[in-house]
């Protein structure tokens, strides 16, 4: 019996163990939960190891301590250490007396992503999209542009409203509220649509599995 | 006797509101088995957004370079492998040298995958297809946003070596490619973070590279307006933009054939939605009455 084969009766006899919650929970589901639990622990354990903590930290440790020693220079790989020590700090939350150090490193990490990230989304998600929904409301000759257009700046305007709460909403100004939780209604029932078609895929892709690469009836 | 008869309609609708979600994942399950087992060739309408991709891989002349990078694991094989597939054959039908690359540990794996798929096409296999020359998998590095960000300036700044330990300087297809300047069409499959949010951020907006992508469908309805700012060429949405993907190539592959599955799965969950809705409110209106 190959590896191929071993592999594949693994991965049907655990999707079916994964399955079997849907009819109640059973040792069987969570011996099949446990086991992907741990493997999955295993893995990142590998993964953050080999492509994370060698590569980036010692080796690059690696270089500047070697160009020390050969040419006596300091060169900016020793600035890996902020990294490595940020890094000890967080391991810090283990001993509770002192496991306060570790918010330096959380601090640094939401403090740089916040401050590289922010131009970012203001950029791409903020200014572009803003400027995205300056459309022209009459496009001459294309009718499928123009109704697109107005549902945009439509949708837009009076969803931007329905979240202005300074003002009550009552009259025009609530009536265009009204049209904004219409437009966000359908906005929410399209990404659950979508959601739901992402899941259908998955059990298809499953059921392929099992009826393809295990069973082989298709 | 009209009273009994309500009294027995009642019991039903209570019954149906009631009923076990156990036979309701039955019906689901036999909706997406049954079909599997069908060929059954299905209309698929292209829509633009999906021909917008296409296009922008028929734009490009033969020998340009397409980097892709593959920013998903298995847990999103069904929606995005068939993707990946259809994007290689399009890529070497069209004579195109592709980079690989992975902001996801298991991506690049699973762009070895494809390939290995790919190449058991007589057409493709004819083609002789060299690595390094052809194409490249410069392998996964760690850093999500900030390895977009660093090969803008330099590619060999965050991959100094290919995915099998190979010096960039020694791959013949990397030779001239030093940044996105180099590269023609950027696409990115990908089923969360990092992904096609962080390339259209961090490289369409500072580098002003073209971009297109594929996407689980969970993540795709967040990239459809990138699509109408044009920071996007185009988006495959889940295994239905996949599918489109296929019909327009004139190859239709796996995503073509789920397509059933999913036709029947969604047409039975409606189905449901509308016994529920209808239980509901016929329940309600007698509460009321």
């Amino acid at each position: 019996m190959s590896g191929e084969v071993v592999g594949v009766w693994i991965g049907a006899i655990l999707t079916l163990g994964i399955f079997s919650f849907l009819y109640k929970d059973n040792p069987f589901y969570k011996f099949s939960e446990a086991l992907f639990v741990g493997v999955s622990a295993g893995y990142w354990f590998v993964v953050i190891f080999w492509q994370y903590f060698l590569p980036k930290l010692v080796d690059n440790l690696a270089l500047a301590y070697t160009e020390l020693v050969t040419n006596g220079r300091i060169d900016y790989h020793w600035i890996y250490l902020i990294g490595g020590f940020l890094g000890v700090l967080m391991l810090l939350r283990l001993f509770p007396k002192v496991g306060w150090l570790s918010r330096w490193s959380l601090a640094f990490v939401v403090g740089t992503t916040a401050g590289l990230q922010f131009t970012r989304y203001l950029q791409s998600n903020g200014i572009i999209q803003v400027k995205g929904t300056i459309l022209p409301l009459f496009v001459g000759g294309n009718l499928h542009t123009t109704v697109g257009n107005i549902v945009i700046v439509v949708g837009t305007f009076c969803g931007l409203i329905y979240f202005f709460f300074s003002k009550e909403h009552k009259g025009a100004f609530g009536g265009a509220a009204r049209v904004g939780i219409w437009f966000l209604m359908i906005t929410f029932g399209a990404l659950f649509g979508y959601t739901v078609m992402s899941r259908m895929s998955l059990l298809i892709g499953r059921m392929y599995f099992l009826f393809s690469n295990w069973l082989g009836l298709i | 006797m009209n009273q009994e008869n309500n009294q027995e309609e009642k019991s039903f609708w209570e019954k149906l509101l009631s009923i076990d979600r156990r036979i309701i994942f039955l019906f689901i399950a036999v909706a997406i088995a049954v079909p599997l087992f069908f060929k059954v060739s299905m209309h698929i309408p292209v829509t633009p957004i999906v021909r917008g991709v296409y296009d922008a891989i028929e734009e490009l002349p033969a020998g340009s370079k397409v980097l892709v990078s593959f920013d998903y694991d298995p847990g999103s094989m069904p929606e995005l492998q068939p993707m990946a597939e259809a994007f290689f054959r399009h890529c070497f039908r069209k004579d195109l040298k592709v980079i690989i690359m992975g902001l996801w540990p298991q991506g690049p794996l699973q762009a070895n995958m494809a390939l290995e798929e790919v190449f058991k096409d007589e057409d493709i296999k004819a083609k002789n297809l060299q690595y390094g020359i052809d194409y490249v998998n410069l392998g996964f590095t760690a850093g999500n946003e900030v390895v977009i960000d660093r090969m803008g300036h330099s590619f060999e700044e965050s991959y100094p070596k290919d995915g099998q330990g190979t010096p960039l300087s020694e791959l013949p297809l990397m030779k001239g490619v030093k940044n996105y300047d180099n590269v023609d069409l950027i696409y990115s499959l990908s089923a969360g973070y990092p992904g096609t949010q962080e390339w259209v951020q961090y490289a369409v907006d500072v580098f002003h590279v073209k971009l297109a992508a594929g996407n689980t469908a969970v993540q795709a309805p967040s990239m459809y307006p990138y699509v109408q700012t044009g920071q996007l060429a185009g988006v495959l949405g889940g295994m239905k933009g996949g599918a489109e993907y296929e019909t327009v190539l004139g190859i239709p592959g796996i995503a073509v054939r789920y397509m059933f599955s999913q036709a029947v799965a969604h047409a039975v969950i409606c189905l449901f939605i509308i016994i529920g809705n209808l239980a509901f409110f016929s329940l309600r209106k007698r509460k009321r009455s």
